[in-house]
């Protein structure tokens, strides 16, 4: 059961986040960008299907990809504050993609040598794409941070608004941590230094600075949210909702 | 895809008729033009307006689809439109490629389709209002915009006929996921069959629409034709789509909302009913239902994007003096 | 009038052992975001495991007018193809 409350966390942080980029889908800055974000979103989602599917089968309670998704409501979803913020501007948007991905970078790249094969398959191919995650969000920081006076201050007003939602990163929920001991994810906390050189590298070149510690936010792991994830999926579910027992 | 009838084309053109003769033969040889190649004016103003809108058709036809995207009801479908709706976008930019051949920018072309002067493919201008949509494009109205776009990819401008063979091998799953979803709605709950059946009342005439006017009301056919910018003619391409597309809605059981549809022994084709040119004229004109929401949707886009983008070259423009202080 | 964002030429070489070939074009501010909209707009399915952008800018062509005399003195010069050599049935083939 904590291995599947563990996959669970994961595939929420990835499809909340594919959601939040797929929002801007026909609305980006410009045109490479309307193929590039939905093409992070997509990596995102892939992802939270096999995780879920994972999860579902671990559970053995018959319970599919679309079940998990779209029949739990805001207290049962176990993403992290971070992923749940809204896009705000494409400075928001791209900083919380680059410290979620140089979170999970590092985080799948240790998953390699998972016991649990599924995990190890995930990795495999997830690694890659959050590398390209953090270039992509990474370079976009960089030319927001160093560009001209707005971007550099909407760039700001981004680390100050995000930074509090970091640190929950690193945290490992009880069932998180069983499945750590058994060898079948990785240590959240362990991904700390990878995180801040990833970051820090590209903070320099953008002239950005990390605020000083404040204090944190965190309750995604236990369902406790920020306002923004109800109507998340309200949005998200309503179809699937309002024809129970419905095939699609 | 998507591409309707051109509408308002100008085709004329004050070339001698000794170029003009030479260009007919060249054309008439089936050799392809390419963007530097000496041109009449009016076939360079009619490629650049009907590229132009094409590509335009692509972006706004971006948004009636977006529109379901954060609804879409299970994952899988949700991943499928991303994918679609991405690649309409990918198709807008190999477009407004193709048109920047002939001299002419992409911020020009944008600024002519926020400001209202440039048309785009007026079926985007009707609401999407239900999951069925989502199958109903797909299968309509990427069936309708193959129809015109597998003969664009033999046009005789080079860059235009590149872009068409990319979108078209792209596209060839567009319409079957749109069928797919359509199939799966009709096989479903009575519900979900009633949703696909509305659907269909809904988009079938505007996809009929799709191909122009009938051909004795389409001014600028001809000259296109000669040209081979156009290969088919409206009317030609319509009847193609309903022959088509009927034995496919009989198979779902869905029926097609058109009491004088019958199959026409003596032509091999089906007869249609009257399509309601008023309503085509209105929505062409800009006053279809959605037509002021998209404009201003795709110009919240772009300036919501300015400082994105006047960052990026700001940012280019530090990088080169600082390569240059550093030699 | 807007700041234009450069325009950048796509070359992609489908797999080892062939050469990049031009798919198309795109706009960009630099070419380190040149490069990563080849990557997102260019190789969704597949396409090719290279990218080559270049300024569009940097592109010298030749001239259009100059078609007839560029090209066409070649067309006479047949002795330049195998074809041209009879050589007999029996030696094989050369």
């Amino acid at each position: 059961m904590a291995v599947f409350e563990a996959l669970l966390e994961l595939a929420d942080d990835h499809l909340i986040l594919g959601h939040r980029l797929s929002e801007w889908c026909g609305h980006a800055p410009m045109l490479e960008e309307d193929l590039a974000m939905p093409n992070m979103g997509l990596d995102l989602i892939g992802t939270a299907r096999t995780l879920y599917d994972q999860a579902g089968k671990l559970e053995g309670k018959g319970r599919s990809e679309d079940d998990l998704a779209y029949l739990r409501g805001e207290r049962e979803y176990r993403n992290c504050l971070l992923v749940e913020r809204p896009n705000e501007d494409f400075a928001h948007t791209m900083l919380r993609q680059l410290y979620f991905a140089a979170f999970m970078r590092p985080y799948w790249l240790a998953a390699l040598t998972s016991t649990d094969e599924v995990v190890r398959g995930v990795a495999g191919k997830a690694e890659k794409e959050m590398a390209y995650h953090i270039r992509h969000a990474g370079e976009w920081v960089i030319r927001l941070g160093d560009g001209t006076a707005e971007s550099a201050a909407r760039m700001r007003d981004a680390v100050e608004g995000l930074h509090i939602y970091v640190d929950e990163l690193f945290e490992s929920s009880d069932a998180a941590q069983e499945a750590e001991a058994a060898g079948i994810l990785p240590v959240r906390a362990d991904m700390r230094a990878a995180w801040d050189r990833t970051v820090a590298d590209v903070f320099a070149e953008a002239l950005l600075e990390q605020p000083s510690a404040a204090y944190a936010q965190r309750g995604g792991r236990q369902g406790i949210h920020n306002e923004t994830l109800g109507h998340l999926l309200a949005e998200m579910q309503v179809v699937h909702r309002a024809y129970p027992g419905a095939r699609w | 895809m998507y591409s309707q009838g051109l509408i308002g084309a100008d085709n004329r053109t004050e070339e001698t008729p000794e170029f003009l003769a030479r260009f007919q033969k060249r054309i008439d040889a089936e050799e392809k033009i390419e963007p530097k190649d000496e041109m009449p004016e009016g076939y360079r103003r009619t490629l650049v307006r009907q590229i132009g809108q094409h590509a335009h058709s692509e972006i706004v036809g971006m948004l009636p689809e977006g529109n379901w995207i954060t609804r879409a009801p299970s994952l899988r479908r949700k991943a499928a439109l991303l994918a679609k709706v991405q690649d309409e976008g990918g198709h807008g930019l190999y477009l407004y490629s193709a048109a920047e051949t002939l001299g002419v920018s992409r911020e020009e072309m944008t600024e002519e389709l926020l400001s209202g002067k440039a048309k785009y493919s007026s079926i985007f201008n009707y609401p999407t209002l239900s999951w069925a949509d989502m199958g109903t494009i797909g299968w309509l109205v990427d069936g309708a915009a193959i129809m015109n776009q597998i003969p664009l990819c033999r046009c005789s401008f080079g860059p235009y006929a590149r872009a068409m063979i990319r979108v078209c091998k792209e596209e060839s799953f567009h319409q079957r996921q749109g069928y797919e979803i359509v199939m799966t709605l009709a096989q479903g709950t009575p519900e979900q069959k009633a949703m696909a059946q509305d659907s269909l009342n809904r988009w079938w005439w505007p996809s009929l629409m799709m191909f122009g006017p009938h051909d004795a009301d389409s001014q600028h056919s001809d000259q296109s034709m000669a040209w081979k910018i156009k290969r088919f003619t409206n009317d030609e391409l319509r009847q193609k789509f309903i022959d088509a597309t009927v034995p496919q809605a009989e198979y779902l059981g869905l029926t097609i909302p058109d009491p004088d549809l019958k199959w026409n022994e003596d032509k091999g084709g089906y007869d249609h009913g009257p399509i309601d040119w008023d309503e085509f004229w209105r929505v062409v004109k800009g006053h279809g239902p959605m037509a002021k929401d998209r404009i201003k949707a795709r110009k919240k886009a772009w300036d919501d994007g300015a400082w994105v983008r006047e960052a990026a070259l700001a940012h280019a423009e530090k990088r080169r003096a600082r390569k240059i202080a550093a030699e | 009038m807007t700041a234009t964002t450069p325009l950048w030429e796509v070359f992609i070489r489908p797999r080892n052992g062939l050469a990049h070939k031009h798919v198309g074009s795109l706009h960009a501010s630099d070419e380190v975001m040149a490069l990563q909209a080849a990557r997102d707009v260019y190789t969704r399915r597949g396409e090719g495991n290279s990218i080559w952008v270049v300024p569009s800018a940097a592109i010298t062509a030749s001239d259009p007018d100059q078609t007839a005399e560029n090209f066409e003195p070649t067309a006479d010069k047949i002795y330049r193809h195998p074809t041209f050599y009879e050589i007999p049935d029996e030696v094989g083939h050369m």
